[in-house]
């Protein structure tokens, strides 16, 4: 909310500079935004009066003014188009300072002297209005200076309310607020009754009294539409960031800002019998004032005449029945519309006006009539008419109710750590419009004001006490606390280990997006379909990633368009994949990387990496939690992955990831360079390890066999492992394989793996007999099964 | 014997005169082998008479011993020439880069995070986590932001459809642990939030570490405490702090934290308060039993400050060349 300093001073009168009311009220909750002078800053201009206008003997869009500061006539050149006689208007004299320095000098324009200059409003820092002179009203003291004419003196300061105090929404609640903070009076708003002149009444209907339990609506007739709002309240306006329309809306938008109360004026001529406030029907039409047509839903509270639809109640009033410049008579409606009737409405349309944001929020449920009041004053002053009586149509049973809440003096105790004395309490809460009564030994029952919709229990009670006292005046304590041990699972590696070890084998942590593009979740996983954002912020954030790939493949891209020829990168996130058991928001570790095996140099490491490379890498990660032998790799086509460079992970028989080379349709689309290898692995599959468990050493040499044996190249190493691993005897304690060779010398279709095999017996020596018969009983099974044979 | 003076030079000579260590065993060989010169005298004795040979055996072993004696001095020298000589081959330029991978590094903000964790982890707050796609009760209603409060409009949120949404902050944890946990209750809630807004300042997708205490007689004063100290270790500076009313639906009262680094100026930091009683009830945990105090913070804002980053986007950027700046 924006208001003008000059005008909360009108109100309220604290001993405090601009700085100290700006501080104050941000430290009481209302966070003060900005703080900007009304005007630039200037000096020497005054109320000027043009005396005459004359063309420049020059120059076509020139005229040459005689103007009056009140006691002598200068020469000024000008070239607004409504510069005339008659008016009056900002007269920068010679020696005058506008904003940006701009220092008035005597000047020649096309031969012709020109004594100082008049001003449009842009020129003094008043608006970005530049649409000719600024024409200040008929009866403008000539000669006045202009800053003390409008006030300009004067800060515009900008408060960000939380959606709480809707009762600071006014000046009226600004001014109460800082009163209290302040201890000092509050002037009152007049807001006296004003005699009917005339009997005219409309009947007020409520049909939905949940919605509008209160409704006031006043007829005025014969006003005087080509008055123009006074000065003083449009620049009163123009401060609060409203622009000025015609004297009858700008007396409803002055009661809104002053008294917090939004009101509405009808063209009576427009409306049809009497007044109904019921709920919209479905797809009911209705253009708004600012010419939209709306088809309003059946949540959505009106005000109709005996036709349809006058207007969105409490949001916006409709085009049809507005005020227009030929407007005579007038319906005034003031109304409390209950906030739950409102809210979520206005936005529901795509609106947001005052008057909703003000519903929405609470509105003084018992300041209906004296807004009424205060409004048919001010319009009576300027556009005169007849006012009728007040129609007032209430629904007791649905206005709000005065709350009493209790409050303990112990527990504002206990919950400030402060033991405020009881006047001390009672005082502010006083101050604040509360009223209290004794309500046993410490404690008080408490009655909330009709403008407080934010109290309703105690803490709100201690909220205001202590926001009033000071949040930087309560005592500063840490808490005591008992100091149990937490449990830590030794099983479990933590993800600052995982991390750790990422980063030591050259891995550079990633950060996401988790939602990406459709079509790119879709060639990366074309298995699940992914959650899809009802309202994306664009095409490229639309579902969320079901696989961290497409988001690591993406920042690969950015840094490898960057000149970045390697890139290793991790991420750990959540990814969302819809299964038939429903959503599983899985926590995964996720790798990419490209480019030279090592960081270019030079010495080797140029290479570029492989598919074992980052197997290796994938490995040792599996390791950390003891377990690497439970891990299996086995080769399994996947949407993203080359098809013969793809492998599943399994643990106990269950996928808990893949890894493998980007597929090359997708390397070309994303235009990528180079190899690319991708990992992903389920984060529980990794962290979930074992406590390490003793086996006795033995005391006993180890006997080793080295087996080199040809297979057919399709056969792979897991199997060979397998059978000799079955088939060694049970004290085989490793099998290594230290070569693979392929080509010449050896048959086509066939390959080479030589194999060392270890045995050792926990309590003797093995004998070469009993080596000897188990490295022929893997020769012969690997034969066997496998069709392997030694090599020569 | 006169042989025997000649040889003696002659070997010596030769023990000079030889250049390796092979060489040097050929002397050896020539001179003190089972054959060699001064072995052939001692077998020469037995022409002697018996009252000779005694005196001109010793002869002969003093001439080998002083032989030997040279012998060794020189192959020690021999081989230290070869050693120096060795070493010299071997001599590497140390400067030379080393060999391997290059280390990688943290996500700024995990390492902002991790710092987060480890104070609050260092007095006993447990890490909790949740789901990031979560429902509406317990991303609003539970937090008592029941549907069409106007402060949802302060969480532009992002829907799937009526009931599931992305998280707004990481409250939803928070509700979570209490509906299934009693009192006494240390959590942090580090986590992916998502908010429908972007631009410099604002991210789709943002961090927060929520922080949540309830235990008897928690105060005002102890959040004050715990926050200022926080805020103190965590810039490693004499911060000022100041606490703000503000509003939020699931705290009451509800402060906005500032703090000013020394130039005057205050920044926004945190937002916290007592957790409301409603929220309290609305999870099983009786609040005149209990109370407690609840805040939370955007990790890339104090990532921002501590490390003097100006852009948010650059954090999900990727860029290495940002974040090798975090090694």
């Amino acid at each position: 909310m924006k208001f003008s300093e000059h005008w909360l001073r009108e109100l309220v009168q604290p001993e405090i500079d601009t700085q100290g009311l700006v501080d104050q009220l941000s430290l009481s909750g209302l966070e003060v935004d900005a703080v900007e002078p009304v005007a630039g800053r200037f000096s020497g201009v005054v109320v000027g009066e043009i005396l005459s206008a004359e063309q420049h003997p020059n120059a076509d869009k020139l005229r040459v003014c005689t103007v009056s500061d009140g006691s002598e006539e200068y020469q000024v050149v000008c070239g607004a188009p409504n510069a005339r006689a008659g008016i009056r208007v900002p007269f920068a004299k010679v020696g005058a300072v506008l904003p940006g320095d701009f220092k008035i000098k005597k000047a020649k324009l096309r031969q012709v002297e020109s004594f100082g200059m008049l001003c449009a409003e842009d020129e003094l820092g008043l608006s970005d209005d530049h649409g000719g002179l600024m024409e200040l009203a008929a009866d403008a003291p000539v000669g006045t200076d202009l800053r003390e004419y409008l006030k300009l003196d004067d800060q515009i300061i900008d408060v960000d309310l939380t959606p709480n105090r809707g009762d600071c929404l006014s000046l009226a609640g600004m001014a109460r607020e800082v009163g209290v903070l302040n201890r000092v009076p509050v002037a009152d708003i007049p807001c006296e009754p004003v005699a009917p002149q005339i009997d005219d009444q409309i009947q007020a209907t409520l049909k939905a009294p949940q919605g509008c339990p209160r409704y006031l609506a006043r007829v005025i007739r014969n006003i005087n539409p080509g008055v123009a709002t006074p000065l003083w309240m449009q620049e009163k306006l123009r401060r609060s960031g409203i622009r000025a329309i015609d004297p009858v809306v700008d007396v409803t938008n002055y009661v809104l800002l002053e008294l917090g109360q939004p009101m509405h004026a009808f063209d009576l001529n427009k409306l049809e019998g009497g007044i109904q406030v019921r709920m919209a029907q479905q797809d009911e039409e209705l253009t708004l004032l600012d010419g939209q047509s709306v088809k309003l839903n059946a949540d959505t509270l009106v005000i109709a005449d005996d036709r349809k639809a006058v207007a969105m109640a409490g949001i916006m009033g409709g085009e049809d029945s507005s005020v227009s410049s030929e407007t005579r008579d007038i319906l005034l409606e003031s109304a409390f519309f209950a906030p739950l009737a409102i809210a979520g409405r206005a936005r529901s349309y795509g609106l947001h006006t005052d008057s909703s944001h003000r519903f929405e929020r609470g509105v003084d449920w018992q300041l209906q009539r004296r807004a009424m009041e205060r409004a048919t004053a001010l319009l009576l002053d300027i556009v005169g008419g007849q006012p009728g009586p007040i129609t007032e149509a209430v629904a007791d049973e649905h206005l709000p109710t005065r709350e009493t809440v209790r409050l303990r003096h112990d527990k504002v105790t206990s919950m400030l750590a402060l033991e405020l004395p009881a006047a001390e309490i009672e005082g502010i809460l006083t101050r604040l419009g509360l009223t209290l009564e004794p309500a046993g030994e410490r404690k008080w029952r408490v009655t909330v004001p009709s403008y407080r919709f934010d109290i309703s229990l105690e803490v709100d009670l201690i909220e205001e006490i202590a926001r009033v006292y000071g949040y930087n005046n309560l005592p500063v304590r840490t808490p005591n606390a008992e100091l149990p041990i937490p449990p830590i699972a030794e099983a479990k590696v933590g993800l600052t280990r995982l991390r750790s070890h990422l980063i030591a084998r050259g891995y550079q942590e990633a950060i996401t997006y988790s939602f990406i593009e459709a079509g790119l979740s879709r060639q990366f996983d074309d298995v699940h379909e992914p959650m899809a954002l009802a309202n994306p912020i664009s095409a490229e954030m639309a579902v969320m990633r079901t696989t961290l790939w497409p988001g690591l493949a993406k920042a690969l891209q950015y840094n490898q368009h960057r000149q970045q020829p390697r890139v290793r990168l991790f991420e750990i996130g959540q990814r969302f994949v819809p299964t038939a058991e429903g959503l599983e928001q899985q926590n995964v570790v996720a790798g990419v990387v490209s480019g030279s095996r090592h960081p270019e140099g030079w010495n080797g490491g140029n290479d570029k990496v492989d598919f074992f490379d980052i197997k290796g890498d994938v490995e040792s990660l599996l390791g950390l939690g003891s377990c690497a032998g439970e891990f299996t790799f086995v080769a399994e086509p996947h949407v993203a992955l080359h098809p013969g460079q793809s492998a599943a992970i399994r643990r106990g028989g269950k996928t808990v990831g893949y890894i493998g080379a980007l597929h090359p349709s997708l390397h070309k689309s994303l235009d990528l360079t180079g190899p690319v290898f991708l990992f992903e692995i389920a984060l529980d599959a990794v962290v979930d390890g074992r406590v390490a468990r003793f086996s006795e050493l033995s005391k006993f040499p180890e006997s080793r066999r080295d087996l080199a044996v040809l297979v057919s190249t399709d056969t792979h190493f897991a199997q060979l492992r397998e059978v000799v691993e079955e088939h060694a005897g049970e004290y085989l304690k490793q099998v290594t394989l230290f070569d693979v060779y392929q080509g010449q010398g050896i048959e086509p279709g066939r390959k080479s793996l030589a194999l060392g095999l270890t045995w050792q017996h926990p309590s003797r020596t093995l004998n070469d007999e009993e080596i000897n018969s188990a490295v022929s009983a893997v020769v012969s099974a690997l034969s066997e099964k496998l069709g392997a044979a030694l090599r020569d | 014997m006169e042989n025997l003076q000649a040889l003696l030079t002659e070997g010596k000579q030769a023990v000079a005169e030889a250049d390796s260590v092979k060489a040097l065993d050929d002397v050896r060989v020539q001179y003190l082998g089972k054959k060699g010169h001064l072995t052939q005298l001692l077998k020469g004795l037995g022409k002697l008479s018996a009252e000779e040979r005694p005196a001109a055996g010793a002869k002969i072993n003093e001439a080998k011993d002083e032989l030997a004696g040279v012998l060794n001095a020189r192959k020690d020298e021999l081989e230290r020439a070869a050693l120096e000589q060795k070493l010299a081959s071997e001599t590497v330029d140390v400067t030379l880069p080393g060999r391997g991978q290059a280390l990688g590094g943290l996500h700024p903000v995990t390492k902002t995070l991790e710092r987060i964790e480890a104070f609050f982890g260092s007095i006993g707050y447990s890490i909790a986590e949740g789901p990031e796609i979560e429902d509406d009760y317990h991303n609003f209603e539970a937090l008592n932001i029941p549907a069409h409060h106007p402060a949802r409009a302060m969480h532009d949120t992002f829907y799937f459809d009526a009931h599931r949404l992305l998280r707004t902050h990481t409250s939803p944890v928070q509700v979570r642990t209490m509906e299934s946990q009693q009192p006494p209750i240390r959590i942090i809630c580090p986590g992916r939030v998502y908010r429908c807004d972007y631009d410099q300042t604002h991210s789709p997708m943002f961090h927060q570490v929520e922080g949540l205490l309830i235990d008897k007689e928690i105060s005002f004063a102890d959040l004050k405490g715990t926050l200022e100290q926080f805020l103190r270790e965590f810039f490693e500076e004499d911060v000022k702090v100041r606490f703000r009313p503000s509003y939020f639906p699931f705290t009451e009262p509800s402060i906005e934290v500032d703090i000013d680094r020394g130039d005057g100026k205050w920044l926004e930091v945190l937002g916290c308060g007592m957790v409301h009683p409603k929220v309290l009830e609305m999870s099983g945990i009786d609040p005149e039993e209990y109370t407690g105090f609840a805040f939370g913070m955007g990790v890339e804002r104090f990532a921002m400050l501590r490390y003097g980053v100006d852009d948010l986007r650059l954090f999900f950027e990727n860029d290495l060349r940002f974040l090798g700046q975090f090694r």
